[in-house]
């Protein structure tokens, strides 16, 4: 496929603009630009054509099964899309006054409403654009409680678990706290002992996600977030896998004292290639004097982490959404989350190995470790083969406490016979894996291109196209 | 109760039966049954599409929106070409997730190529990543790359968006690091005072240009005494400026960073927007977020895939510099199809356009009596004016469907873009002239 830069050709262009119809003003020398940046030279038609091109080589949702463990790649309702493109929502100046957005704050109000209903919570914020950035928000407002106390010198460690999102550490110590890391339990739970043994004095709060990241509800979640508070910690949840409890339990109920929530995951957001997402940030009233402001908006004396009131349409999509499914739907959603993740690890049963045989909750995870030992054969390899079955690939290595782990999550939006054929391909390789594991090795064969080499790509890196 | 879920209930049925339960409760075993919502959510009943529609439309109906926007300070109302907001629309690309996968992901990790380059070209610098998620946060993470063990504080100016000021404080009093805000000196960043400031254990200096009031800065004498100082220069720039303006690599810069949501993303009340990150080569692998790289795959094609995934924290985990992992990877791809769209030539027109017209504006407003410039200097399109009775005069113009300037401390903060046609502007100006002729 080529560039869009190889496509280019002097003299192409679109017309868009009309002549300037005031006096021309320009840049005095000293200011000026010395050469006019390289940019593509090409007429509409043919930059409609590369950008299809481009879609042709991308599979989202709407082009079949996405069983992306932690990401919930769930479909995208285009009433969601419709609501986000209304001019009374997509025209508005962030800056407007107040009663010109009355409509948006009639959406920030109801989503905010609704949405700490759901996470049972007391108020939240729109203001982070993802999930890690939701994490970031939520342990400063930890840390601006324990300032808030006089305790912030004392208060220094937050205990995040094995098992976690590779973003809880890095959030962490992005807020200045020294991490502990705690060993699971075998099961991926929470080993309560080993947390006794870590909380105390200096304890300033926990990060975990429930379910947990190898799919299992901890049990004993009430039990954690008493211990943590008891040391004088606070509890931050992950969201990251709120979609198989939505409507059924809620984290404030667990004991969580705040929480962000993947509006791109639970809320059927799109994804967009990686983005934008939307990490809204719920807390409990104690918090909630800490929230985030915009500086311009609201007055300069509050954490801030983006401009603004926050990604506004992504709301106006996941508003939608909750309306949609309303008091019912919600709770349906989570069910058949769940339902289908362990119909399908039920169908997977036989061949590749559950990492925990039991119920599950909205994904789980293979353990290739037997399997790669038998045949050769990675949970990579069996990854890449997958792309050849027009099927996108689990999330592979992680969590990092299960080895060869393919994490899968086939969301509530998948119908039972697309559960049925993913098994049947899994079984399919299976069986592939005694029979031909160099096959295996060196697929995908039939993708867009053959397996990239990434070392070089990292090793000698090419980040930007050059004139030859 | 609207619903996504496509099984009819006998196939869930006989789902739970082939999993060997009863109901879904079962599925619910290990939950705490006291925690378990026994009433199910306060919520009202879920509704259908129509319905939805209806309460989402009734919403945006509550909002005016203005036919004539004279409003800046960080959110831009620039003509957006139709291909662009047709396009970002394709199914694929909306629905798909970060291209992990790269034999199934090259449209979007080449689009994102394609994006890095056009920043590259924009800015002058030799890498970009791809996209973090506005300006201010691309502003606080280049705070972050900058710092070492000696040098640990950072030096903003204090004519930078006031949101972009606030953002970076957060995310130095997260990492716990000290930051210095640069006093303004007739609307400009004041130099006699940054020189002073350039103590040893200054790691970084951010300068936004063109600045909040609208003005351009003298960057290339600030990155100059940042630089003498042993010290990195940041500058943060207007993207459609950079069509006609001085290249941060130009100035000095080490690192230019900047919003650039006028590359075609809506207003949107806010977002989602998305910030630009680039940087000089000697720099690459202190960027945060993703960067995609060209390779080859087995057969010997070229390909594209995320480079440099060793600086990230899925793999650092509390080592990495920054959590980020979400970028904006659709609005990349809205702005990258955007600067196509424009060229060059396109870019440089929307730019001088823009310019121009907010010349006009200024020198018509202040024909007005009363009205008259808050600061002197070269700007691009903003300027601050001091007026009498402000408040009255943008609620005339708001009565009038025109969105005014932004009344801010110094005075109002206006902005003209090409959007605006001559007529437009005139309307507004008489409107303020009869407001304050009475």
């Amino acid at each position: 496929m080529k560039l869009i830069f190889e496509r280019s050709v002097p003299g192409r262009k679109c017309d868009i603009l009309p002549a300037c119809d005031v006096k021309t003003v320009s840049l005095p020398a000293g200011l000026a630009r010395r050469e006019a940046p390289t940019l593509p030279e090409m007429a509409e038609v043919d930059i409609s054509r590369h950008y299809t091109e481009l879609c042709k080589n991308v599979h989202g949702v709407n082009s079949g099964f996405y069983p992306l463990g932690s990401c919930t790649m769930k479909y995208n309702p285009r009433i969601d899309e419709e609501m986000a493109s209304l001019p009374g929502f997509t025209g508005i100046h962030p800056l407007s006054p107040a009663d010109s957005v009355r409509g948006c704050r009639a959406v920030l109000d109801t989503a905010q409403k609704y949405l700490c209903e759901i996470f049972g919570m007391a108020d939240c914020t729109f203001q982070p654009a993802a999930g890690a950035h939701g994490e970031f928000t939520g342990v400063l407002l930890i840390k601006k409680y324990h300032e808030s106390r006089g305790e912030a010198q004392k208060r220094t460690k937050i205990i995040v678990p094995d098992s976690a999102h590779g973003t809880n550490p890095a959030t962490a110590s992005m807020c200045g706290y020294t991490v502990v890391n705690v060993a699971s339990a075998p099961d991926g739970c929470v080993d309560l002992e080993a947390l006794k043994a870590v909380l105390g004095e200096d304890t300033a709060g926990l990060m975990l996600t429930n379910p947990n990241t190898v799919g299992i509800f901890d049990e004993n979640i009430l039990e954690i977030t008493r211990l943590v508070h008891e040391a004088g910690g606070l509890c931050y949840y992950d969201g990251a896998n709120l979609n198989a409890v939505m409507g059924i339990v809620r984290p404030g109920d667990m004991g969580f004292d705040c929480i962000h929530s993947n509006l791109h995951k639970t809320f059927a957001t799109p994804h967009g290639g990686g983005g934008p997402g939307a990490g809204v940030v719920g807390c409990k009233d104690f918090l909630a004097p800490f929230l985030p402001k915009s500086a311009l908006m609201d007055g300069k004396d509050a954490l801030q982490v983006r401009s603004f009131a926050g990604t506004f349409l992504v709301v106006v999509k996941a508003l939608t959404y909750i309306l949609t499914l309303g008091k019912e739907g919600i709770p349906e959603a989570a069910e058949n989350a769940v339902l289908n993740a362990n119909y399908l690890m039920q169908k997977i049963k036989g061949t590749f190995k559950p990492a925990f045989d039991r119920i599950c909750m909205h994904e789980f995870v293979l353990d290739l470790s037997d399997f790669k030992k038998e045949t050769g054969v990675s949970a990579l390899d069996v990854a890449k083969t997958l792309i050849d079955y027009g099927m996108h690939p689990p999330t592979m290595y992680f969590p990092l406490i299960v080895h060869e782990a393919l994490m899968l999550e086939p969301t509530e939006t998948e119908n039972k016979e697309n559960l049925d054929a993913a098994a049947e391909v899994f079984r399919k390789l299976y069986k592939l894996g005694f029979e031909d594991p160099e096959y295996m090795h060196a697929a995908p064969h039939h993708a867009q291109i053959a397996r990239p080499d990434e070392v070089q790509a990292s090793r000698n890196p090419v980040v930007r196209w050059a004139k030859a | 109760m609207g619903s996504y879920v496509p099984s009819a209930p006998g196939e869930r049925k006989q789902m739970l039966d082939a999993i060997g339960l009863k109901s879904f409760r079962d599925l619910y075993k290990d939950v705490p049954k006291e925690m378990i919502l026994k009433d199910g959510l306060n919520l009202p009943d879920g509704m259908s599409e129509v319905e939805a529609r209806r309460a989402m439309t009734g919403m945006a109906d509550q909002n005016t929106v203005f036919s004539t926007i004279l409003r800046g300070a960080g959110a831009y109302d620039h003509v957006i070409p139709s291909i662009v907001s047709y396009s970002p629309a394709k199914e694929e690309f909306l629905t798909a997730y970060t291209p992990y996968q790269a034999e199934m992901s090259q449209g979007i990790l080449q689009s994102i190529f394609e994006f890095q380059t056009e920043m590259c070209e924009l800015t002058g610098m030799d890498v970009s990543n791809a996209s973090v998620y506005d300006g201010a946060t691309a502003a606080a993470e280049s705070a972050a790359m900058c710092r070492d063990r000696k040098r640990t504080v950072t030096l903003i100016s204090g004519c930078a968006h006031p949101d972009v000021i606030q953002t970076v404080r957060t995310y130095c009093y997260g990492t716990g690091h000290e930051l210095r805000v640069v006093p303004c000196k007739d609307g400009r960043t004041d130099l006699a005072a940054l020189k002073e400031m350039l103590t040893e254990d200054v790691a970084s200096f951010y300068v936004q240009q063109p600045n909040f009031f609208g003005l351009f800065e003298d960057a290339e004498a600030l990155g100059e005494a940042v630089h003498a100082a042993g010290a990195l220069y940041v500058m943060g720039c207007n993207p459609i400026a950079l069509g006609i303006m001085k290249t941060p690599r130009d100035c000095g810069a080490d690192i230019a960073v900047g919003e650039a949501q006028p590359l075609g993303p809506p207003l949107g009340y806010g977002g989602p927007y998305l910030g630009y990150m680039t940087a000089t080569a000697k720099l690459m692998r202190k960027l945060p977020g993703r960067i995609v790289g060209q390779t080859v795959d087995a057969k010997g094609d070229r390909a594209f895939v995320l480079a440099l995934q060793a600086r990230e924290q899925h793999i650092r985990r509390e080592k990495a510099s920054s959590n980020i992992c979400s970028n904006e990877a659709l609005c990349a791809f809205t702005a990258g199809l955007y600067l196509a769209v424009m060229g060059a030539k396109g870019l440089a027109e929307a730019a001088t356009q823009s310019m121009s017209k907010a010349h006009y504006l200024a020198e018509e407003l202040c024909k007005i009596p009363g009205v008259s410039m808050r600061f002197e200097g070269e700007f691009f399109h903003e300027f601050v004016t001091v007026m009498p009775r402000a408040d009255e005069v943008l609620a005339a113009l708001e009565a009038n469907g025109i969105l005014g300037g932004l009344p801010i401390e110094e005075g109002v903060l206006w902005c003209a873009t090409e959007k605006v046609s001559k007529a437009q502007l005139d309307k507004a100006v008489s409107l303020v002239k009869e407001v304050l002729a009475k």
